[in-house]
């Protein structure tokens, strides 16, 4: 029935020092769809694959705004994502209270890591099933920081997470000493051009399943509208697609490769805890 | 400070924070501080400090404030500073009950030490000094037991000189000129004369206008005594300069424009 | 280990028959995995340093440290799960901060290790929760005292140390360590010995990049907890690099 016996409960070491309900709780992440974050000098923006439930069905949200100065996009559960959004904002809101300004994006991430590390240690809880991209901006410029299930957080330079990220992390880590020097125009295109590398061959960037969202000096967090989005998806129509999108899993990601639909294939967890890797 | 949002306590009188761990942890401190079951509150102040004065000049702040504690009509204290440096942009004066003010100045230096500690780089501002003592001292007269202060926030922000003040009921404004008790009488309107003869004061100029509000409210207020403290700021950053004595004399008698005597 | 998976070993709240708790023995698996930390103190001073290794380009240099500030003249440095270390680093920052609000006065640094302690070990005593996988080292300095140094474990045991080192390298560093005079040593030497002895026991083949994080507290920094500046953590840097090229050289002959 288990995989092994130390994986049943989040409160159970194994003898190797790792807790597997916390490994499978990040294999979560990569069940949700792609998103990409990435920051030049003044801004940070976040980019996400939306997926609809079925034809009938509009896509399912992916940007979550926290406050005006911070916004997040996740993969992973739903559900997860708008508890610590809410928690996020009540943050946000309860600062801006007290102090009349906008609270340091760091501080509100390590506040939701101590929260989030609750959860990965106590037998009546569960780990939050969720990665987050969180992109803010205050007095020491813009973010992109990412959370994970683990209760980890990392200040990135860029990242991608969720279903084949590891195409768009590929992209990234090969353009990333060009971000901080450009426009703000390019590093939309950047993370566009990063998200369509995570796509099968046969699908493409559309205004219905994208969503783009910025944040950075005078300019509050929003989201771009349909016409927006199809602006900034022009620009890098036509542009021929790199590798990574072929549907081949990559190379060097064979944890992180796409669940065939439909094959129960067993997940192979990847090791979430940095101790282990 | 954190613990709302670190671990919580595992189950009922479990292990908690701040705690000696000794199991079983039974706390013994159930009764809420909160209620007003049947108790009248009784509150006036006890030591007491007088006037707070604080003048806005071109790029900068002054604030200023006597070390005299007062118990009722007795100068019972000598050495009561009134005037903290809170952090490199902000300088916070305080009149009013002594005890009161030591109490919120350490809470404030524990959530002043609480920022150093992220090591971000990320200091409290003036703006936000003031909204969260409004908010504190709001919170407190709502609940009938009001810290009884008199609070003057001055600092740098975004280059621009602030000033501010709250009182014990939470009431709060900000001007460029501004001061608690008797200075409210003698201080302000002289100094009201002074900045529209002279709009773009100096540090200097401001400095020896402050000086002179100092002398005269020592020989006018009976609640004032002849130490006193000034807290400056500007670009350059904050200092609390002083003590400084005033020396008494008639030449104020004349309203104190100074060099006319 | 016999009892390894015979049932033993699933709650730190069960002895196995030969009298050992499993749980607790697994969490200090998880630091003895992760990245080495180590602390010295020398005769003014104490000074930790952390290997943080660095497991993609796309993380922001000089993000994601691993040494805290716990208040003006106490710092940790941290080995294992990083997230159960901020969470200990919380709580000792709340400890001390009450201490202040009870007591006026910083918390003597052989109290806190105490409360820290006692607080890691309630999390060996029940099923319900799980040890923290992470090992602390906290550091201080202050006039009647001097510099002290302690290390807490996973199962809330925690010692006064001279020289210490925690994480997957701590016996290598440990041996590192013995061949210094500790109490004769400045702050700037124990920090260039620190930060020599991370290079050394740093893997290269299995972890390829990672930052040197270097923090000191003692006579020079007023009893303030702070990290080393910049320019002197280069130069700690440059000297670890050319001892370790020499002694490689001298390893070639």
């Amino acid at each position: 029935m288990f995989r092994n016996q130390y994986d049943s409960d989040v409160t159970v070491w194994s003898p190797q020092g790792r807790l597997h309900q916390v490994e499978y709780a990040m294999e979560a992440v990569k069940q949700g769809s792609a998103t990409v974050g990435l920051k030049n000098k003044t801004h940070a923006v976040l980019i996400a694959l939306k997926r609809a439930a079925s034809e009938l069905a509009a896509h399912q949200k992916k940007i979550i705004v926290i406050d005006e100065h911070m916004g997040l996009s996740f993969a992973g559960l739903t559900a997860d994502a708008r508890i610590l959004g809410r928690f996020m904002r009540m943050e946000c809101l309860n600062y801006k209270y007290a102090h009349k300004d906008t609270l340091p994006v760091f501080r509100l991430i390590s506040t939701v890591g101590n929260k989030m590390q609750v959860c990965t240690q106590r037998y009546d809880k569960r780990p939050y099933g969720v990665g987050l991209l969180v992109a803010g901006y205050d007095d020491n410029g813009p973010h992109i920081y990412q959370t994970c299930p683990s209760s980890n957080y990392y200040d990135v330079k860029a990242m991608a997470i969720g279903s084949r990220s590891q195409s768009a992390r590929t992209y990234l880590e090969k353009r990333l000493a060009d971000f901080p020097d450009s426009s703000l125009e390019e590093i939309v295109k950047h993370g566009l051009r990063a998200l369509r590398d995570t796509l099968p061959n046969d699908s493409e960037l559309t205004t219905k399943n994208v969503s783009i969202a910025l944040v950075g000096k005078d300019t509050k967090f929003k989201s771009l509208d349909e016409r927006e989005t199809g602006h900034y998806l022009s620009l890098i129509e036509g542009e021929e697609r790199r590798g990574g999108g072929g549907g081949a899993p990559p190379a060097d990601g064979p944890d992180d490769g796409p669940a065939p639909p439909g094959a129960p294939s067993d997940p192979t967890p990847a090791v979430a805890m940095d101790t282990t890797d | 400070m954190f613990s709302d949002y670190s671990a919580p306590p595992m189950w009922q009188n479990g292990p908690a924070l701040g705690k000696y761990y000794d199991f079983p942890n039974v706390s013994t401190n159930k009764i809420s501080h909160n209620s007003t079951n049947g108790k009248q509150r009784y509150h006036t102040p006890l030591t007491t400090g007088t006037s707070v004065i604080g003048l806005v000049f071109n790029g900068g702040v002054i604030l200023a404030a006597d070390t005299a504690g007062y118990y009722g009509s007795m100068m019972r204290f000598n050495d009561c500073p009134r005037i903290f440096q809170v952090n490199k942009y902000t300088i916070l004066g305080a009149g009013n009950d002594y005890a009161d003010i030591q109490y919120l100045n350490d809470i404030i230096k524990q959530k002043i030490l609480d920022d150093d500690l992220h090591n971000d780089g990320i200091a409290l501002k003036p703006k936000s000094l003031h909204s969260w003592l409004t908010r504190v001292l709001y919170n407190r007269r709502s609940q009938f037991d009001p810290l009884w202060i008199n609070a003057f926030v001055a600092g740098m922000q975004n280059g621009e000189p602030f000033l501010g003040t709250v009182d014990k009921l939470g009431t709060a404004y900000e001007d460029k000129i501004l001061s608690f008790g008797f200075g409210t009488h003698i201080s302000v309107p002289y100094l009201r004369q002074e900045r529209e003869k002279n709009p773009n004061m100096t540090k200097e100029e401001a400095i020896a206008c402050i000086k002179t509000c100092m002398d005269m409210l020592y020989v006018r207020d009976a609640r004032s005594g002849a130490k006193y403290n000034i807290g400056v700021i500007s670009n350059e950053g904050s200092e609390v300069q002083g003590p400084f004595e005033s020396v008494g004399h008639w030449n104020i008698a004349t309203h104190g424009t100074p060099g006319q005597e | 280990m016999s009892s390894i998976g015979a049932g033993y070993d699933l709650s730190a709240s069960q002895f196995s028959p030969d009298g050992r708790v499993f749980q607790v023995e697994y969490a200090q698996k998880a630091v003895e995995n992760s990245s080495t930390a180590i602390g010295l103190k020398g005769k003014d001073g104490v000074v930790i340093a952390v290997e943080k290794l660095v497991l993609s380009k796309l993380y922001d240099p000089g993000a994601n440290k691993r040494i805290f500030h716990i208040d003006n003249h106490i710092g940790m440095g941290i080995s294992g799960l990083i997230s159960d270390g901020r969470q200990l680093s919380e709580t000792a920052k709340t400890e001390a901060s009450e201490y202040r609000s009870k007591y006026g006065g910083d918390i003597p640094l052989h109290l806190l290790n105490e409360k820290v302690s006692m607080y890691v070990h309630a999390y060996t005593l029940y099923s319900m929760v799980r040890p923290f996988g992470a090992s602390l080292l906290l550091a201080s300095h202050d006039q009647k005292d001097g510099p002290s140094l302690y290390v807490v474990d996973p199962s809330g045991v925690s010692h006064g140390y001279f020289g210490c080192a925690i994480g997957k390298a701590k016996q290598n560093a440990k041996t590192e360590i013995e061949k210094l005079k500790l109490s004769t040593l400045s702050m700037e030497q124990l920090a260039k010995e620190a930060a020599r002895i991370i290079y050394v026991v740093h893997d290269e083949l299995k972890d390829k990049h990672f930052e040197l994080e270097l923090a000191w507290v003692g006579e020079k920094t007023n009893g303030k907890f702070e990290l080393v500046p910049q320019s002197f953590l280069e130069e700690c840097e440059n000297y670890a690099k050319t001892s370790l090229q020499d002694s490689d050289s001298d390893n070639d002959l």
